[in-house]
């Protein structure tokens, strides 16, 4: 007894176990392969297939543009994208982020990135090439190109992004959100919101939406690294709408530990970029938390389809709240 | 939404214990009943040799006769055998000449037939070379050859003391005096000629032919050396080189100056050699020929033809290497472009050793991410783009190869032994890890992949290891259970440790 004791208080393994950090291992084999059929993957591992389901059920995604599926269409995307004030291509089995290319804005022919970096329509191109031969795409399969309009950042945050779009995570357990964090870009990671490219995480509390505590590479952070903008200020908006939405993913994709990714549209309010049969880790860093006591907790509850969208956004408003680390 | 994978771990376990168990009981089964030991000896080391013949049948009465080998200093015989379906076979002893002949009434067609012996390797007797020296056959020469003899001979006398020291440095006149050796061989071999005039100075000496043993090799040929005596005792030289003495794992097969094989009634005769070394308990040996006891719970990979058998050795070793990764993946938590690429790098860096194999590989995927940062230029379809890298490897491997061979460096031959395809893809991964997460990431997988891939190296080639895949071949269970037993692991991964310390930090 002293011996377990003594383990979980002073070995790292015993302090992180104690707490409910989930390991890789553990998110693996209890979490994923027990409650994510794989017959479902391809819902959320294909952005086309996502996009069809959520405008089905009724869920706000960004709008599509056009699809790109043949190396012999390749050069319609100047009359796909003509007219159009900025767009961003996307593979449709990529993963992590990658091979997605935003254009700010068209001039003159020229073709603006975020970063103010101008391309021409070649380079565009052969940057759809290489989607539809499957560079970014799981396993090297071929695949296609989405091509979407852009998303306007909501003025809530624009203090609090670098280039591009902050992105709200939501870890959704059979139905039921359980922990978020927002991911700023920032300059060191090249735009990108990715937290090991460099993007900051922020955990958020799941009763108002407020910002828990950040970290970037692991360290904490408490304002963010271009803007200085203290992140203890940072609140979503229309946060139970948000809660609501990823509840929606969970239920028109079946998935039971599923990550959906959601974004604030300035005009469209909230609207679903993707979804993750295999959410990483790094959210329990953002909100200084482990997950295993939550989805423990969302475990014991008996025949959970039975509860509706709002009854679950408010089980975990009121469960899984946490107090700020920030100075607001 | 219900659970579509069963919580139940019950039936896993079971299957693990089922594993564990049925591995265990092989192995301790063969130590105990088959007398294998736990651990390598090499003093009772016994080299299997199988000559395999192949010809083809003219449809006429067919008699065959190969040389075979005797006891010599350095090796016994201690059992052979032969597999011929439906040919007569007879093993005729002339002195210290032996042949096994083999006959049949008709034959057609393409035909194979097996030799096998087993050399027992006995160290302590390998000091002493003696042997029965051969005839002198006085050859009588006219015109410029005689000159050219007379001259090599005479130079060669003057610089030497005894017949080894004459042998010595007859072979350097004759690299030295190249114009006079080409005449010389115009009709005979070097080796002839260098025994033919041995003679003449009354030195007995005759060409032998020699295989070099090495363990788990294939289609190995024989070599020809000359053995020169000195009353009772003998040296052995490389006829190209001049080189004196016989290295231990040089096995005398044809010691007659007769030829290797004699076939009457077929064509395209062709003979190959596979060598396997086993450890054999010395008791064993003794029980006279208890390598043909073939039994139906020896579950081992002896019963196997030995072209087979060396081949296993190579693949039952996978496992230990397979298992390395799994541990440094599930356990460690070490990234590694392609799951089980760092194995297939072992596998090649067995066949070339650690420091060659480490070189073959920086030059070769270093040369190949520049050939592909060029081809991403060029805007090629992915699978266009693999296919040229691949063809890229080829021609480095080739480049090195020819480089290293004109270098005098032999051990650069062997970048051949590297997987191909499988780099191809490595320095395709890598390149598009370069150009989307940067050097620091290809950095991290490609050392984590090369770590592991030493490590399993490092694990594949102990003797201890070796041994004990080769000869218990219930350890494959073993290790599937204990694979089964690492995926079953909810812990964290020790890089997870490091991950989450914040965590843990302060308060």
């Amino acid at each position: 007894m002293n011996l377990l004791q003594y383990w979980r208080e002073h070995t790292r393994y015993g302090r992180l176990a104690a707490k409910g950090i989930m390991g890789m291992n553990c998110r693996n084999i209890r979490y994923i392969s027990r409650y994510n059929p794989r017959s479902l993957y391809p819902l959320v591992d294909d952005k086309l297939k996502t996009k069809h389901l959520a405008i089905e059920h009724g869920v706000n995604v960004p709008d599509l543009i056009g699809v790109i599926d043949n190396q012999h269409d390749v050069p319609k995307i100047a009359r796909i994208t003509n007219g159009v004030p900025g767009f961003c291509i996307k593979p449709a089995k990529g993963s992590g982020g990658k091979g997605i290319l935003v254009i700010d804005r068209v001039v003159d022919g020229l073709y603006y990135k975020t970063n103010g970096q101008a391309i021409a329509l070649p380079d565009i191109e052969r940057h759809i090439s290489n989607i539809l031969a499957g560079l970014f795409s799981l396993g090297g399969k071929t695949d296609f190109a989405l091509i979407e309009s852009l998303i306007k950042v909501d003025d809530a945050f624009l203090q609090f992004t670098h280039e591009g779009v902050p992105d709200l995570r939501v870890i959704v357990f059979r139905g039921f959100p359980v922990m978020s964090m927002m991911r700023l870009s920032c300059a060191s990671s090249k735009g990108k919101a990715n937290l090991h490219q460099g993007a900051v995480g922020v955990g958020i509390s799941m009763d108002t939406g407020r910002a828990v505590r950040a970290v970037q590479s692991g360290r904490p952070v408490s304002h963010h690294p271009d803007t200085k903008q203290s992140l203890g200020d940072l609140v979503v908006p229309q946060w139970i709408a948000m809660l609501e939405l990823a509840c929606a993913c969970y239920d028109m994709t079946g998935l039971g530990y599923l990550g959906v990714d959601l974004v604030l549209d300035k005009h469209r309010g909230p609207l679903l970029l993707e979804l993750n049969a295999r959410p990483g880790l790094s959210i329990q860093v953002a909100n200084d938390a482990g997950l295993l006591p939550r989805l423990r907790r969302v475990e014991t509850i008996k025949k959970p389809e039975k509860y509706p969208i709002v009854e679950r956004v408010a089980y975990s408003r009121s469960y899984f709240a946490a107090q700020s680390q920030l100075q607001p | 939404m219900s659970k579509t994978v069963s919580s139940n771990r019950v039936p896993l376990y079971i299957l693990v214990l089922g594993l564990l168990a049925t591995g265990l009981f092989l192995t301790f089964y063969r130590h105990i009943v088959f007398d294998v030991p736990w651990l390598p000896d090499a003093k009772r080391q016994i080299w299997s040799i199988e000559a395999k013949i192949e010809f083809e049948a003219l449809g006429q009465p067919v008699r065959l006769s190969l040389a075979v080998p005797d006891n010599q200093p350095g090796f016994e015989r201690v059992s052979e055998h032969t597999a011929s379906p439906g040919y007569g076979l007879a093993f005729v002893e002339e002195g210290v000449k032996r042949r096994a002949e083999w006959s049949v009434r008709e034959a057609n067609g393409r035909q194979t037939l097996y030799y096998q012996v087993d050399m027992l390797f006995d160290e302590s007797s390998f000091n002493k070379m003696l042997g029965t020296p051969p005839q002198i056959e006085t050859v009588t020469y006219s015109g410029p050859e005689e000159t050219a003899v007379t001259q090599l001979l005479q130079r060669a006398r003057s610089r030497s003391a005894d017949p080894f020291t004459m042998t010595r440095e007859l072979i350097a006149e004759f690299n030295n005096e190249s114009q006079v050796a080409q005449l010389l061989v115009q009709q005979k071999s070097r080796e002839r000629r260098l025994v033919e005039m041995l003679n003449l100075a009354g030195i007995p000496a005759r060409v032998v032919q020699t295989l070099f043993l090495e363990d788990g090799r294939r289609r190995q040929s024989l070599v020809s050396y000359l053995q020169v005596f000195s009353g009772d005792e003998y040296a052995l030289f490389n006829p190209q080189s001049g080189q004196q003495g016989q290295v231990t794992n040089q096995l005398l097969w044809e010691q007659n100056s007769g030829s290797l094989l004699d076939l009457v009634g077929g064509r395209d005769s062709r003979v190959s050699f596979s060598i396997i070394s086993q450890e054999v308990p010395a008791a064993r040996i003794y029980q006279e020929k208890v390598a043909h006891l073939k039994n139906a719970m020896d579950f081992s990979i002896h019963s196997l033809p030995l072209e087979e058998q060396t081949m296993f050795k190579g693949i039952l070793l996978i496992p230990v290497g397979v298992l390395v990764v799994v541990i440094m993946r599930i356990l460690v938590g070490i990234r590694t472009s392609g799951t089980f690429m760092p194995v297939l790098i072992a596998l090649a860096f067995i066949q070339t050793t650690l420091i060659t194999g480490l070189v073959g590989f920086f030059l070769i995927v270093g040369v190949g991410l520049i050939i592909r940062s060029y081809l991403s230029r060029h805007n090629l379809l992915l699978v266009a783009r693999i296919s040229a890298v691949i063809i890229s490897v080829i021609i480095i491997i080739a480049v090195f190869s020819i480089l290293a061979y004109g270098l005098g460096l032999a051990e650069g031959l062997k970048v051949t032994f590297f997987p191909m395809i499988i780099l191809s893809w490595t320095i395709e991964r890598m390149s598009i890890l370069w150009e989307e997460e940067g050097a620091k990431e290809v950095f991290v997988q490609g050392g984590g992949s090369l770590m592991v891939a030493v490590l399993a190296y490092l694990v594949m080639i102990n003797p201890v290891v070796r041994h004990l895949m080769f000869n218990f071949i219930g350890l494959q269970l073993v290790f599937m259970a204990l694979v089964l037993m690492c995926g079953n692991y909810t812990g964290y991964r020790l890089s997870e440790l490091r991950r989450f310390k914040p965590l843990v930090q302060g308060n």
